[in-house]
């Protein structure tokens, strides 16, 4: 059984806004698969005794004091973006109104 | 709206309402959450960013020790449990709010877990369950323009500005509430004023809900009795306290309406609108996995020192429902008149006042009298109305020293909120002092009876209370700089009466 089919392929290029033709989406369903299915590897040798992991270094609390540090100028900010107005960065609209909360 | 509401009684009637509240508060601190732009409110677009808020490649966030540390402390003051080991997880989402594409927030593994607070509604206290308290990022500020009405949908492109983008923000979600009945809007209303209290006595923020460092969405569903818990929505937008009380009545009223024409609830998130009171529909809420959370490769986890929590917990200052609830007894009043003093906003600038030598009962009545009325005037919360506790506790310190009787008192307050310096100065400047040397009293309680003989005989054969047209001739000519009590006192001496 395939490891992702290809309506989740289509959503998941939906959410991230990329076109995607129908051609491309047997590919890429095709690849993600192969792919996924590689990375199942993984699962199979990790014995009871081996603890999921997250990060590669085995470290905890690593925080930095309160302290402001130098940022950039706005122009610095700004010189790689697209676009530029009113010293902010201009792009298209997105209709959703989303906001991450 | 097409529907007509039904009334508020009927509704709660026939309904129970569910409602659940997710407040976000922007932390004081001097710095970023994962980096070290400052953090203070306003300034010119895009001057508070470096490469890691910007999210720029190659950037590697470090999280705040002080924003971890705070929010422990708001877990730690609403009963929670501390996590002795947690990760960030990277929520992901297409808007150019977040720079990066994703926000680095808290997933299955909240800082905290499972507290309460105690609210007070009515009098009965209501305990509300707090399901998790978790940190994250705040987002960028987008402005929509090309449109003919500045909101998105007729816009064609936005401009960001990413100054507020990752400040600490921390993220409070309740349990749901059942059984508030039609209580429910003073319910949540009280829920956030308590909540905002509690945060502001940590001093982990400045809570303003108008400044946005405060925020709250209301989750609201109506079931029948006796039934499964409706569908509910999630209203955004919600940004003062009287806003969360009548978002609720307001969302409430309308899934009634909804629900009593036989239709159903969609699961949706609303925006609430501040000038009519009413929520229109958003979009369909994305699900959970939409966001593809996965833990933030780019930070270790997090494992606080139980130690350290342990301290934290022993420094907490008391909870502010305790603190007024000692205060009451202190200042010796009835429930009421706390009411009236916790309404007016009053608690901390009467106990500032009281500290700075007044008496309870006098630094009540000048902040819930004179002030409060010139705070509702001009539409000014009472602490900006332009009087300090220390000023009023010197007011009352010449009222005390009979320097200023109480209508003196009130000019020289006057000029206290119209910045013209302190009580002592305003009264040295504008002459206001209480006329105490007895010799210019005695003189213009001479020329008093000397101009009204007829009152003066009237008083001398025994009619006592003619004398007051005689003490309002004094005062009018001490331009009512002089204690009526003095005054009458002299003039029944000066005619061989006694009081």
């Amino acid at each position: 059984m395939a490891a992702i089919s290809r309506e989740e392929v289509a959503h998941l290029a939906r959410l991230s806004r990329l076109a995607v033709t129908q051609e491309e989406l047997d590919t890429f369903a095709g690849q993600l698969d192969v792919i996924l299915q590689a990375v199942a590897q993984v699962g199979e040798v990790a014995a009871a005794d081996i603890p999921p992991t997250s990060h590669s270094v085995p470290l905890t609390n690593v925080l930095r004091e309160d302290v402001v540090t130098p940022g950039l100028t706005p122009e610095e900010a700004l010189s790689g973006a697209p676009d530029a107005e009113e010293q902010r960065f201009r792009v298209p609209r997105i209709l959703d109104e989303d906001v991450a909360s | 709206m097409t529907t007509t509401l039904p009334a508020y009684d009927e509704v709660v009637a026939r309904y129970e309402p569910v409602i659940g509240l997710e407040t976000h508060v922007e932390l004081g601190t001097n710095t970023k959450m994962f980096c070290g732009c400052p953090t203070d409110f306003g300034g010119e677009p895009n001057t508070r960013v470096c490469p890691v808020c910007l999210g720029l490649p190659g950037s590697l966030p470090v999280a705040n020790k002080a924003a971890i540390e705070a929010t422990i402390r708001i877990g730690l003051a609403l009963n929670c449990s501390i996590a002795t080991w947690c990760r960030f997880a990277r929520k992901n989402y297409f808007y150019p709010d977040m720079p990066k594409n994703f926000q680095i927030s808290q997933y299955d593994e909240p800082l905290c877990v499972d507290g309460y607070l105690d609210v007070e509604v009515n009098g009965e206290t209501v305990r509300i369950g707090i399901e998790r308290v978790h940190l994250e990022e705040d987002t960028g500020k987008s402005l929509h323009v090309g449109g003919a009405t500045g909101r998105i949908h007729g816009a064609t492109e936005s401009l960001v500005d990413y100054n507020r983008a990752g400040i600490p923000l921390v993220e409070i979600v309740t349990k749901p509430i059942a059984g508030t009945g039609a209580l429910a809007p003073e319910v949540a209303r009280a829920y956030v004023t308590e909540l905002r209290d509690v945060l502001r006595g940590l001093g982990v923020s400045d809570v303003r809900m108008e400044e946005g460092s405060l925020r709250c969405d209301v989750n609201t569903s109506l079931n029948l009795p006796g039934q499964e818990w409706g569908t509910r929505t999630e209203t955004k937008n919600v940004n003062s306290l009287r806003s969360v009380e009548r978002a609720v009545r307001s969302e409430m009223l309308r899934q009634a309406a909804v629900l009593g024409a036989g239709g159903r609830i969609t699961q949706e998130t609303r925006h609430f609108h501040e000038d009519t009171g009413d929520t229109t529909p958003g979009r369909s809420k994305e699900t959970a996995t939409d966001y593809r959370y996965f833990p933030e490769p780019d930070l270790v986890p997090l494992a606080p020192d139980p130690d350290w929590v342990a301290q934290l917990k022993t420094a907490l200052p008391e909870l502010p429902r305790l603190h007024r609830r000692r205060l009451q007894q202190a200042w010796g009043l009835s429930e009421a008149d706390m009411q009236s003093v916790l309404n007016a906003g009053a608690v901390e600038l009467i106990e500032a006042t009281v500290t700075a030598g007044a008496t309870p009962a006098a630094a009540r009545k000048w902040w819930l009298g004179e002030l409060s009325r010139r705070a509702n005037e001009t539409g000014v919360e009472l602490a900006d109305v332009g009087a300090t506790p220390a000023q009023v506790a010197e007011l009352q310190g010449l009222v005390d020293a009979g320097k200023l009787n109480d209508k003196l008192a009130r000019t020289v307050l006057e000029g206290v909120v119209a910045g013209e310096g302190s009580p002592t100065e305003i009264m040295t400047n504008r002459n206001l002092e209480v006329v105490s040397d007895t010799g210019a009293l005695t003189t213009a309680v001479d020329e008093a009876i000397a101009a009204n003989p007829v009152i003066a005989d009237k008083v001398r054969s025994g009619k006592v209370a003619a004398a007051g047209a005689l003490v309002g001739a004094v005062m009018k000519t001490t331009r009512g700089q002089a204690d009526a009590q003095t005054v009458r006192t002299l003039i029944l001496e000066r005619l061989g009466v006694s009081a």
